[in-house]
C-alpha cells in the first residue's frame, strides 16, 4: 500500500507541509522556470537569496516568479558574520518575506562553509525576535546542539560542499545528527541527484534542499519532478522500515547456540 | 608578507620559457587534477594547452555552472573625473595629452546616476584619473553617498589609497574595488609610468591587500593584457587572486582581463594578445580559481564577449561610455579608449539570455539599516 504523505506531514515552526522537498532559486537560466520546478517538484518550500532580491523593482525581479503556495525562506546570503546575518534577517521580514530565515554565514569565498559560531550567535539573536530560524550547518553534533539550544527550528547539515553536487559525504555525521538532534534535520548543499536524496531521506533526514543539482540539470524540470519523486520513495522507506543487513557470513542454518533450546 | 614577496620568488625565474616547455601530456595531467598548483595553471597557459582548448573549455563551462549558475552580473562604470597626474604611456588620461579635463560635480553625478539607472542598471563602478588633490577620497566617497539611493551596489575604480581611505569609501557606500596593477614586470612598470604617483610599484601592488584589510566585500585585480608577455602577467594576475583568496577568505576576490584598446595617444601594446589568447587565459584561470569571479569589460566585441559567456564570464559591463558626463550625453570629453561593444543594456540582456544565461542586476546592498529597502 502507497503510503499515504497527508498523514505524514512535516512540522517546522509550527507549520505542516506536505512536501519534504525545498528548493531553490539560484543559478537558473532564467527564473521563469522556476514555477515550473516548483509545480513539477510538488515542493512548497523555496529558498531565496535577498542579496539578489530588489525590492524596489517592479520587474525582472526573483519573487516575481514565485508562486503565491510557496513558503518564502528568504536566506542570509552574502553575511560574513552573525550581524551582517541579522541584519538581512530584519531586512527580510521588514520587505515582507515572512518570518521565516535560512540562516548562512559564510566568511570563506573559497570552499564556502558555513561558520558554526557565528551561526549560532544569529540563530540565538533571530529566533529571540520570533524568527523560524533554520540554520545551514556543517554536520557537527556540538554545533547542532548549540542551534536547538539557540531555538532553530530545523538544522540544514551539508550532504557536501554547496553547489557541488557530490552527493552525501557526510553521510555518518548526518545520521548522529538523525539520532540525537530533537529539531528537524533538513539535508542542505551536496546533494547531487535523486538517489542521494532518496538515500538521505531512507536514512530518516526529515527533508532535503536541492538546488544546485535542479538548476544546473539539463532539464530542470524533469529534474524536479525526479527530485520530488525520490524524496518521496525515500521518506517511504524510512517509515516502512527497511529489514535488517547482514553483515558478513549467511544466516546459519544450524545456529550455534541452539542446543539452548533443547535442554 | 605582501604579494610582493610572491612576485620576488619568481625573480629571476624564465616563465615564458617554462611555458614553452610543457607537453601535451602535461597538459592532460594538470586537466585530470582536481586542484590545481602554481605550476599547473603555468602548464594551462602554455602553448600545448593552446591545442586542448576545446577540453579546457568543457571543463571551465562545468566549474562556472557548478558554482556560479547560467547568470552574469552586469554593472557600467560612471567616469567622475578625468584628471591626472600620472603620464601612464598607454592612457587616454595621461596628464601630457592634450584632451579636455573635467570633474563631475553633485549635480552631473545625480544627472550620470539618474540616466543610467533608468536603464535597470544596479552595480555601479566609479571611475576617476590619478588626480588625489582634486578627485579626492573624501570627493569620490561624496559622489558614493549621491548615488546610493540608485545603486544598491558601487565599486570604485580610482587611484591606489591608503587602509584608511578604503575604509571611509566604505563607509559611504563603497563595497568593491578594482585595481589593475597594469603589469607585474617591475622594471616594464618602470618605463610605462615615467612620472606620477602611480610611479610607485609596490604601493599599487599592495592596495588590493589595503582594499582586504579595509572589509571591500569584493576586490577586483587584473593586468592590461599586451603591455608584457601575457603568459607572464595572466600567470601574476591569478597567482595574485590566489594569494588574496587564500589570505583573506572572507573577501571575493575577480579578476578582470582587459585587452590594450585605441586611445588618445601613440602607445603600441608589445605583445598582441589574440581572440584564442585571451580564451586561453579565461579557462585557464577559471580551472585554476573555481570560484574567482571573471570580468569581461566592453573593451572586447560584442561577438567575442557573446561566446565567452559560457567559458567562465561572471560579470559583464554594458550601456558603457569612458567619457565623463558620458551617460547623461552633456560631455565633450575624450573617453578614456574606445569601448568594442556599444549595445545597450537591454541589447546585452537579450545576447546573454539568447545563450541561456541570465542576466543579474542585483547582487548585494549595504546593511545598514531596515529603512534602506522600500517595503
Amino acid at each position: 500500500m502507497e503510503h499515504d504523505n497527508n498523514n505524514d506531514p512535516l512540522v517546522i515552526g509550527g507549520s505542516v507541509l506536505q512536501s519534504r522537498l525545498f528548493v531553490g532559486t539560484g543559478k537558473y537560466g532564467s527564473d521563469a522556470v522556476i514555477p515550473e520546478v516548483c509545480r513539477a517538484s510538488g515542493s512548497q518550500v523555496i529558498t531565496v537569496a535577498l542579496r539578489r532580491v530588489d525590492m524596489r523593482a517592479a520587474t525582472g525581479n526573483v519573487m516575481q516568479h514565485i508562486p503565491k503556495h510557496m513558503r518564502l525562506l528568504p536566506n542570509t546570503s552574502g553575511a560574513r558574520d552573525a550581524e551582517e546575518a541579522v541584519r538581512i534577517a530584519r531586512l527580510a521580514r521588514a520587505a515582507g518575506c515572512g518570518n521565516w530565515i535560512k540562516i548562512e554565514v559564510i566568511s570563506d569565498s573559497r570552499y564556502l562553509l558555513p561558520d558554526g559560531y557565528q551561526t549560532a550567535r544569529a540563530t540565538e539573536i533571530l529566533a529571540k525576535e520570533g524568527f523560524v530560524v533554520l540554520p545551514y550547518m556543517n554536520p557537527d553534533l556540538y554545533v547542532a546542539r548549540d542551534l536547538e539550544n539557540a531555538g532553530a527550528a530545523a538544522v540544514m547539515p551539508l550532504g557536501a560542499p554547496i553547489g557541488t553536487n557530490r552527493g552525501l559525504r557526510t553521510k555518518e555525521m548526518i545520521g548522529i545528527l538523525i539520532e540525537e538532534i530533537g529539531v528537524p534535520i533538513v539535508v542542505d548543499a551536496g546533494i547531487g541527484r535523486p538517489s542521494e536524496a532518496c538515500e538521505a531521506m531512507e536514512m530518516g533526514a526529515d527533508a532535503c534542499l536541492v538546488n544546485t543539482a535542479i538548476a544546473t540539470a539539463g532539464d530542470p524540470v524533469a529534474m524536479a519532478m525526479a527530485f520530488g519523486a525520490a524524496v518521496r520513495a525515500g521518506r517511504q522507506a524510512f517509515l516502512a522500515k527497511a529489514g535488517p543487513v547482514l553483515c558478513g557470513g549467511a544466516d546459519a542454518s544450524s545456529p550455534l547456540t541452539g542446543f539452548l533450546g533443547e535442554a | 608578507m605582501s604579494f610582493l614577496r610572491v612576485v620576488q620568488g619568481y625573480e629571476g625565474a624564465d616563465i615564458p620559457g617554462a611555458a614553452q616547455a610543457v607537453t601535451e601530456a602535461d597538459v592532460r595531467r594538470a586537466l585530470e587534477k582536481p586542484v590545481l598548483g602554481p605550476d599547473e595553471y603555468l602548464t594551462l597557459l602554455s602553448p600545448a594547452a593552446a591545442g586542448l582548448l576545446e577540453a579546457m573549455a568543457q571543463r571551465a563551462n562545468a566549474l562556472s555552472v557548478q558554482h556560479f549558475g547560467r547568470t552574469i552580473q552586469l554593472f557600467t562604470p560612471l567616469y567622475l573625473s578625468n584628471h591626472c597626474t600620472n603620464q601612464c604611456v598607454y592612457c587616454g588620461f595621461n596628464a601630457r595629452n592634450d584632451i579636455a579635463r573635467t570633474m563631475l560635480d553633485e549635480e552631473g553625478i545625480l544627472r550620470e546616476g539618474e540616466a543610467i539607472a533608468a536603464s535597470g542598471l544596479k552595480q555601479l563602478l566609479l571611475l576617476t584619473g590619478d588626480a588625489p588633490r582634486r578627485a579626492s577620497a573624501e570627493y569620490i566617497g561624496q559622489a558614493a553617498r549621491t548615488l546610493r539611493d540608485f545603486f544598491p551596489s558601487l565599486g570604485v575604480e580610482v587611484f591606489a589609497m591608503r587602509e584608511e581611505e578604503y575604509a571611509h569609501l566604505l563607509r559611504c557606500g563603497v563595497d568593491s574595488l578594482t585595481l589593475f596593477q597594469e603589469t607585474y614586470n617591475r622594471s616594464l612598470y618602470a618605463a610605462l609610468h615615467p612620472a606620477g604617483p602611480k610611479r610607485d610599484y609596490t604601493f599599487r601592488l599592495d592596495a588590493p591587500e589595503r582594499g582586504c584589510r579595509a572589509g571591500m566585500r569584493l576586490v577586483n585585480v587584473g593586468a592590461l593584457l599586451g603591455l608584457d608577455d601575457w603568459r607572464r602577467d595572466a600567470f601574476f594576475t591569478g597567482m595574485h587572486a590566489r594569494y588574496l583568496q587564500k589570505k583573506y577568505p572572507q573577501t571575493d576576490v575577480a579578476v578582470s582581463l582587459p585587452r590594450m584598446r585605441p586611445h588618445a595617444g601613440a602607445f603600441q601594446p608589445a605583445s598582441l594578445v589574440g581572440d584564442r589568447e585571451l580564451v586561453q587565459i579565461l579557462l585557464a584561470l577559471r580551472i585554476f580559481l573555481p570560484r574567482c569571479g571573471i570580468t569581461i569589460s566592453t573593451r572586447e566585441p560584442a561577438v567575442l564577449r557573446d561566446h565567452l559567456i559560457p567559458l567562465g564570464v561572471t560579470r559583464m559591463s554594458a550601456g558603457v561610455s569612458t567619457a565623463v558626463g558620458g551617460h547623461a550625453g552633456e560631455t565633450e570629453s575624450v573617453g578614456q579608449f574606445e569601448i568594442s561593444d556599444p549595445r545597450s543594456v537591454e541589447e546585452v540582456c537579450d545576447a546573454i539570455r539568447r545563450r541561456g544565461y541570465q542576466p543579474v542586476f542585483k547582487d548585494w546592498e549595504p546593511l545598514d539599516g531596515v529603512c534602506a529597502v522600500a517595503v
